[in-house]
């Protein structure tokens, strides 16, 4: 009992202290220094690193979202909208939150680890006894980078995933490039993508945030920062996915359905 | 006869030091939890003077310094710096105040996902008006300094313990400080690198005129940088003198830390 009552306050009191930081970033962000260079370092180590995984992630996605839909499609007698399916859930749903969730993994591992090696040495200590303000240095930039680079490399894999939907059309059905791309876009509105995509931004700062606040607050040794690792992981994907139940919610009340 | 202790000459709470003292710690106390790590630290330090805080492990040597930077707030008393009141601080003011000290951690705390000379340029670029041949002439001055004038591509994982901890003291004098801070200068080197690294804390204060503040429970570096030594116990300054005065102290917990060499 009193186990059970430690882990609740222990889960409020990381809660209060996520949410302070989160606040404390937005209190910051927009505020000088501005460190540019290390902003597009950055979104360097989080893009270019991450192209190749994305772009393995959409290709399966394509695929066997194609094979899956092919047969079900086909019994009545619907193969034809194929494109169209495979398009409306890559792009609305399956592309964003997927490299979401593979991005939560690549990266929220990573800054929570780098970070937490960094608090554990000392360096975020000489960062900030010689002035370096190393909040701005390491957490504002790692978290507009997650921010600005999580929506381009969706787009990267949902084109990436067309592309594997529409290898499967061509070997199974000969379907031409010209009519698999009409049919692709023949429902798509434009202000879907942009909401779509542009969620996976909240998504990116979910990721940076958890993981810098993960990493930041290490106490200890190696044993802590393995675990700032893992729980950046952890609780960003638990974050994304409750964040991807309200905005859809919340856009379907504003905007309302397709 | 136990030497006197700071706490005896410590003025008025909330008068600035008088000038030829660099740094303050008045009643300074900080607990976490319900664990007091101090418990009421007076300490003085005369300018271009360098004492040694001495103490067994987890006596909170580190906590102490780190007040004087502000990495610690503490929970009450006063810390002064240059006649500020540092713990009052905040911001850019406080940034400024650092700016005046430089401070050599443990383990070095190079920054590992940079070289050498980037880990010395990353601080000059931030804080000196200096071209980059001047800055490049500052780094290689400095690193020649320290005797690693070769080392300037290499990473923080490439160096020896010995010289992480002289890339760190380059580190920490680049921006050519008035006070430096030295949290276990020479803790796991050999008798070789110990003396090499506290010679140069020895010239640091004869040649440039630092004032300094030493943590170390390693006698051979304390032996030939200590201008006045304190001893740390349960929270508080418990003796000040010369590190021979500390030596012949009839203090139990003195006599047990220097053992046979308080009998010499």
């Amino acid at each position: 009992m009193a186990s059970s009552s430690g882990f609740v306050t222990l889960i409020l009191t990381r809660t209060g202290e996520l949410a302070l930081f989160a606040v404390e970033f937005f209190r910051r962000f927009w505020r000088r220094p501005f460190e540019g260079r290390e902003l597009i370092h950055q979104m360097d180590e989080a893009g270019s690193k991450s192209f190749l995984l994305t772009a393995v992630t959409g290709l399966a996605i394509g695929i066997v979202l194609a094979m899956q839909s092919r047969g079900t499609l086909a019994r009545f007698g619907a193969e034809a909208v194929l494109p169209n399916m495979l398009a409306l859930s890559v792009f609305k749903e399956i592309g964003p939150v997927f490299t979401s969730l593979v991005l939560a993994g690549r990266l929220g591992a990573g800054i929570g680890a780098e970070i937490g090696s960094m608090r554990v040495t000392e360096q975020i200590d000489a960062l900030e006894v010689a002035a370096l303000k190393p909040f701005h240095y390491l957490v504002v930039t790692r978290v507009l980078a997650c921010a600005f680079m999580f929506p381009i490399l969706t787009i990267w894999t949902d084109i990436i995933a067309l592309v594997g939907g529409y290898l499967e059309s061509l070997l199974s059905a000969g379907m031409d490039y010209r009519i698999f791309i009409s049919t692709a876009f023949a429902s798509m509105r434009f202000s879907d993508l942009i909401l779509d995509t542009g969620k996976t931004g909240v998504f990116g700062l979910i990721v940076g945030l958890v993981s810098c606040y993960m990493g930041y607050s290490v106490r200890g040794g190696t044993r802590e920062v393995g675990q700032a690792a893992m729980q950046s992981v952890v609780v960003s994907s638990l974050l994304i996915i409750l964040a991807d139940v309200l905005i859809v919610r919340l856009s379907l009340l504003l905007f309302g359905g397709v | 006869m136990l030497p006197e202790t700071a706490e005896q000459t410590t003025p008025d709470a909330g008068t600035p030091p008088p000038d030829d003292i660099v740094i303050e710690l008045r009643d300074v106390h900080k607990s976490f939890g319900d664990k007091h790590v101090l418990t009421g630290v007076d300490l003085s330090v005369e300018r271009g003077t360098s004492a040694v805080v001495m103490g067994g492990s987890g006596t909170g040597k580190s906590v102490l310094i780190k007040h004087i930077v502000q990495l610690l707030k503490p929970d009450r008393g006063e810390v002064w710096v240059q006649g500020q009141r540092v713990d009052r601080l905040e911001g850019d003011e406080l940034d400024r105040v650092r700016l005046r000290i430089g401070y050599l951690f443990q383990g070095g705390a190079l920054f590992d996902s940079m070289t050498v000379y980037e880990n010395l340029n990353f601080i000059l670029n931030r804080h000196a008006d200096l071209s980059e041949a001047e800055a490049r002439e500052r780094i290689e001055e400095t690193l020649a300094w320290v005797n690693l004038e070769h080392t300037g591509p290499q990473y923080p994982a490439e160096l020896s313990g010995g010289q992480k901890k002289r890339i760190g003291l380059a580190r920490a004098i680049i921006l050519e400080p008035e006070i430096l801070l030295y949290d276990e200068p020479t803790t796991g080197l050999d008798p070789i690198s110990v003396r090499t690294v506290s010679h140069l804390i020895t010239r640091l204060r004869d040649e440039r005129g630092i004032t300094s503040i030493a943590i170390t429970h390693d006698l051979l570096c304390a032996e030939i940088i200590t201008d006045r030594a304190h001893f740390l116990y349960e929270g508080t300054l418990v003796a000040s003198g010369t590190l021979d005065e500390l030596k012949r102290s009839d203090h139990p917990e003195l006599r047990n830390f220097f053992g046979d060499e308080g009998l010499r």
